[in-house]
């Protein structure tokens, strides 16, 4: 959220403003290990996760006479499901709840699993802001901008709290772009892989499904794709280009964070909200709603060599394929 | 792979069937593995986006556990190619945690060393290196370490998108680590403790 992620904490600040709400950073958050720690120690990999929820447990304390919160808001997908699966695993499976507190004695620290509600930013947008409210905050509505709503993986699924409409195709991103106005297009792919890790260890495995993400969306006429985490922005955005050239396509397929959509909606400049930094510009989809976005300096391209000698053309398993999917 | 001759099917078949290493697999994973349930309906295999990358599918590798396949099961590449989408979790009519188990068989691949390819593990490890040094993932360090040793091929093709991602304040230069260092530390290492005993 502070590197990679700059643009949707950006917008998450610029949000919270007009829908009155408050959040507090959990104090001194480390890292969850994302899908890494989990393949190495099971034991350190649920201690890690579990420091986050014994400090948000810690801080959460009573306002105003009132009992304080429960709720633990994280906006990263692989964040909040690894938060909730500790909170539901500890309960599961007492034993590994004994050790992780024992891990945790180890740093004065203590979690009771099920004391904290584990959620995600748009859940509680959804069902706690009310989409009424949302609505009733845009000033600028997003008609004629086509949208494909990409929800991910990580964030209906496995939900052992029963907190998302459906596991595969899940309305609550459709619904609160349609409150911003937008034109929200049929996209059965809401819910599949980004290639999470894969871009870094698998990258042909990756790049065939963020083509079909970025492929689908394609055809179905949608001008950019909305997510709802770092991780799925990363991937779809970061390595279009380079999916593009290992399949020979030529997808110019915009991806940002919905809080970003939503700032538009409500009247925020591009710039506030991060919008920009993205790779796959977004400046062309945007001006289907008249949001001018200030083009940034781009670091200069590689030069390219107009006449080099005669190169091999690199024949690759997929080839053939470009025919098929445009 | 051992010749499965009749007499040797003939002979297992007197002795009753060793899942010795089905229940070591289902104690490492989180929570209630349910492994044990498995029925061979093979719906995991069919949900999976990633299955054509796969040695084996989930489902034949879950028969190979209960057939005692332990160097088979560890050097196969399915722990690895699974990209932790839950769809054959939701979708299992057992509810087996196959994700889970993913991971549990990826850690005992790693103890054993039996992996056949050190992409994925050292990518794992070197993400955890940067968080037990600094708390929080550093991606300029992890992306470096990890590409100059893996993919040093594709490093050219990626700096437009590395630079891209600098230029535009996506990516810091240096790690920024968390306050109570020494106590994530203590933690961890208590932790790694127990898991040595468990």
């Amino acid at each position: 959220m502070e590197s990679s992620g700059r643009a949707y904490r950006d917008s998450i600040n610029a949000i919270v403003e007009p829908l009155d709400l408050h959040f507090e950073e959990i104090d001194d958050w480390n890292c969850c290990g994302a899908t890494e720690y989990l393949g190495i120690n099971l034991i350190p990999a649920y201690s890690l996760i579990a420091r986050n929820l014994a400090l948000a447990a810690k801080q959460t304390h009573p306002v105003n006479g009132t009992e304080g919160t429960r709720t633990v808001v994280a906006p990263c997908s692989a964040c909040y499901l690894n938060l909730a699966k500790a909170d539901y695993y500890m309960q599961e499976r007492p034993s590994l709840g004994v050790k992780v507190n024992e891990a945790l004695a180890a740093g004065d620290l203590q979690y009771t699993a099920g004391t904290l509600d584990v959620r995600h930013l748009i859940d509680i947008l959804v069902y706690d802001v009310g989409l009424e409210k949302i609505r009733s905050a845009v000033v600028r509505p997003l008609h004629g901008l086509k949208v494909a709503p990409y929800m991910g993986c990580m964030l209906p699924r496995p939900d052992y709290q029963h907190r998302w409409s459906d596991h595969e195709h899940p309305t609550e991103l459709d619904d609160l772009l349609r409150a911003l106005g937008a034109d929200v297009i049929d996209y059965p792919l809401t819910t599949s892989c980004c290639g999470g890790h894969m871009t870094q260890i698998g990258p042909e495995t990756a790049f065939e499904l963020i083509r079909r993400l970025v492929a689908d969306a394609d055809e179905r006429d949608a001008q950019l794709m909305a997510t709802v985490c770092p991780m799925c922005q990363m991937n779809v955005d970061a390595y279009q280009n380079e999916m593009n050239r290992f399949f020979g396509t030529d997808y110019h397929m915009p991806i940002l964070f919905f809080t970003q959509l939503m700032g538009l909606a409500f009247g925020r400049e591009p710039k506030e909200l991060g919008i920009g930094v993205e790779l796959v510009n977004s400046r062309n989809a945007l001006a289907h709603i008249g949001v001018e976005v200030p083009v940034t300096q781009e670091p200069a391209a590689p030069r390219k060599k107009v006449e080099g000698l005669p190169m091999p053309r690199r024949w690759t398993k997929h080839e053939g394929r470009k025919e098929a999917v445009k | 792979m051992p010749q499965m001759t009749d007499e040797r099917v003939r002979a297992g078949l007197t002795h009753e069937e060793d899942l010795s290493l089905l229940h070591e697999v289902s104690m490492k994973t989180a929570g209630v593995s349910r492994l044990e349930m498995c029925i061979q309906c093979g719906t995991c295999g069919g949900s999976c986006p990633a299955a054509q990358d796969m040695d084996h599918t989930p489902r034949m590798l879950f028969a190979m556990l209960r057939a005692g396949m332990r160097e088979e099961v560890l050097r196969s590449n399915t722990q690895w190619i699974c990209v932790s989408c839950y769809h054959c979790v939701v979708r299992c009519p057992q509810e087996v945690h196959i994700a889970d188990v993913m991971y549990a068989l990826k850690g005992m691949s790693i103890r054993a060393k039996l992996y056949a390819d050190s992409t994925a593990p050292d990518f794992s490890q070197t993400f955890i290196d940067m968080v037990e040094s600094y708390g929080r993932s550093f991606e300029m360090g992890l992306a470096s370490r990890h590409y100059l040793k893996h993919f040093p091929l594709r490093l050219p093709g990626m700096m437009p998108m590395g630079l891209g991602m600098i230029f535009k304040g996506r990516m810091a230069l240096v790690p920024k680590k968390i306050e109570q260092m020494d106590q994530l530390k203590k933690i961890l290492d208590r932790a790694k403790q127990l898991e040595m005993i468990s």
